[in-house]
């Protein structure tokens, strides 16, 4: 069982698209598109959410993506009709690429809140700034990084090198660890940072991690790495 | 005369006449600063809340304005639909299941109405939306009422009367919301198709009250 993704979309071919194309990076992961009207029209539909989110329900937890202003309020309302229900959360995110991300997270493991912050990290692929537990204070006012937990360099082996199947592998992992990780930088939950690093054969993984499961979440994408994601 | 179910209904059945009454009026607004669907949306949504209404007769104002709220969000398609549904949704809970409403209740419900549409759109007054409407209509209803001395038709002109007068304030104002928002000082010199509707429907309140 994993978290379960619904997806608002004004175009009821946007929203299966969508959960179309996350679903081939999230197999296990249920998707429910509740796109367009039920009369065939462009725009949202509260009947249609609440039947999603009626579908959807019963798993661990649901996170709702949506596209334009008035899916936001849709889906809003939904929750407000269905009196708040405990575990289901809205991620501010764009449609697309935010359920691919959360659909990755989701397919890892992750808990519902953070399949939202995966959802929500597509914006703010910049570095991720340390926990504040491992910054310490030295002089008058100069704060330094006591620097990472674990860290690691991996070689890419794979032909292909870093492309959109291993980034879901090692952001949907890495989501479902309580540990802060950076590749090269940038965010390692983050499905689509990973993307950019556009690191091909022979390139370097520098990871750095903090938290709980650093030393785990390091040995995690070195052994991704190492056996080449699988592929040859 | 009482705010019973009776009343919700003929409201209800007002507002559906005076949506398809001024569709096309509000079509042309939204041409002018939207997508202008808002006539067709406004008047297909009422008309759908009066086959509910026949469906599933209900026994309090609270009851009418919980299936107006579920039937407009579910049909309208674009903003307006949660931003009616939230209003009517709040409103409902308001009033609760009280078969009789007293006219302070229903300012304060009016106000709840208003606090919805604010929480939902995140609108504020002078952004050129429904909020524009309803926050004085809201202001004039509870004024009316006062402190319980208020009648029930003092309440509800208050109340249209100071939406009617709301709506014709966003004539000159630049939009800061919504899709009339994308164009900026261009908006300017035409009435918020929302705030126009909004009107339309504090004014059927009376009318069913007369």
């Amino acid at each position: 069982m994993t978290v379960t993704l619904v997806v608002v979309s004004h175009s009821e071919k946007i929203a299966d698209g969508a959960a179309e194309l996350a679903a081939q990076m999230a197999p296990d992961v249920s998707i429910v598109a509740a796109g367009g009207t039920p009369d065939g029209r462009i725009g949202t539909s509260l009947e249609r959410v609440m039947a999603a989110l009626e579908q959807a329900a019963g798993g661990d937890g649901v996170v709702i993506l949506t596209d334009l202003g008035s899916a936001v309020m849709t889906a809003e309302s939904a929750l407000e009709f269905a009196g708040e229900p405990e575990g289901v959360l809205l991620a501010d995110a764009p449609v697309v690429e935010g359920l691919v991300a959360a659909a990755v997270a989701a397919q890892g493991g992750a808990d519902v809140h953070a399949v939202k912050r995966a959802a929500e990290a597509v914006y703010g692929s910049a570095a991720v700034v340390p926990p504040s537990s491992s910054l310490v204070a030295v002089g008058e006012g100069s704060v330094t990084g006591a620097g990472p937990e674990f860290t690691g360099d991996f070689e890419l082996i794979n032909a292909a090198g870093m492309h959109a199947r291993p980034a879901a592998k090692i952001a949907g992992g890495l989501s479902a660890l309580d540990a802060q990780v950076t590749v090269n930088g940038l965010d390692g939950t983050s499905m689509v940072a990973l993307m950019t690093l556009a690191a091909g054969k022979g390139s370097v993984l520098h990871v750095e991690a903090w938290g709980h499961d650093a030393e785990r979440a390091v040995n995690y994408v070195g052994g991704l790495v190492q056996a080449g994601f699988g592929e040859p | 005369m009482v705010l019973d179910a009776n009343w919700a209904v003929k409201w209800l059945t007002l507002c559906a006449q005076a949506m398809a009454e001024h569709r096309g009026w509000l079509i042309e607004l939204d041409r002018a600063i939207g997508d202008s669907d808002h006539g067709e949306n406004m008047d297909r949504g009422f008309q759908a809340v009066l086959d509910k209404l026949r469906e599933v007769p209900p026994d309090s104002p609270g009851a009418a304005l919980k299936l107006t709220a579920m039937t407009l969000m579910s049909k309208v398609g674009g903003a307006a639909g949660p931003l009616y549904g939230t209003a009517f949704l709040r409103a409902a809970a308001a009033l609760g299941d009280t078969p009789e409403v007293e006219p302070a209740a229903f300012a304060e419900a009016l106000a709840a109405a208003r606090d919805g549409i604010v929480a939902r759109g995140k609108a504020e007054p002078g952004d050129k939306t429904m909020v524009d409407a309803w926050a004085p209509a809201a202001e004039a209803a509870l004024a009316a009422a006062g402190s319980g001395t208020g009648t029930l038709l003092e309440v509800l002109v208050a109340a249209a009367e100071a939406a009617e007068a709301g709506a014709a304030a966003t004539d000159p104002m630049v939009a800061r919301k919504g899709r009339a928002s994308y164009l900026g000082e261009r908006s300017a010199g035409h009435r918020d198709p929302g705030a126009a509707s909004s009107a339309l429907i504090l004014r059927a309140a009376v009318g069913a009250a007369a």
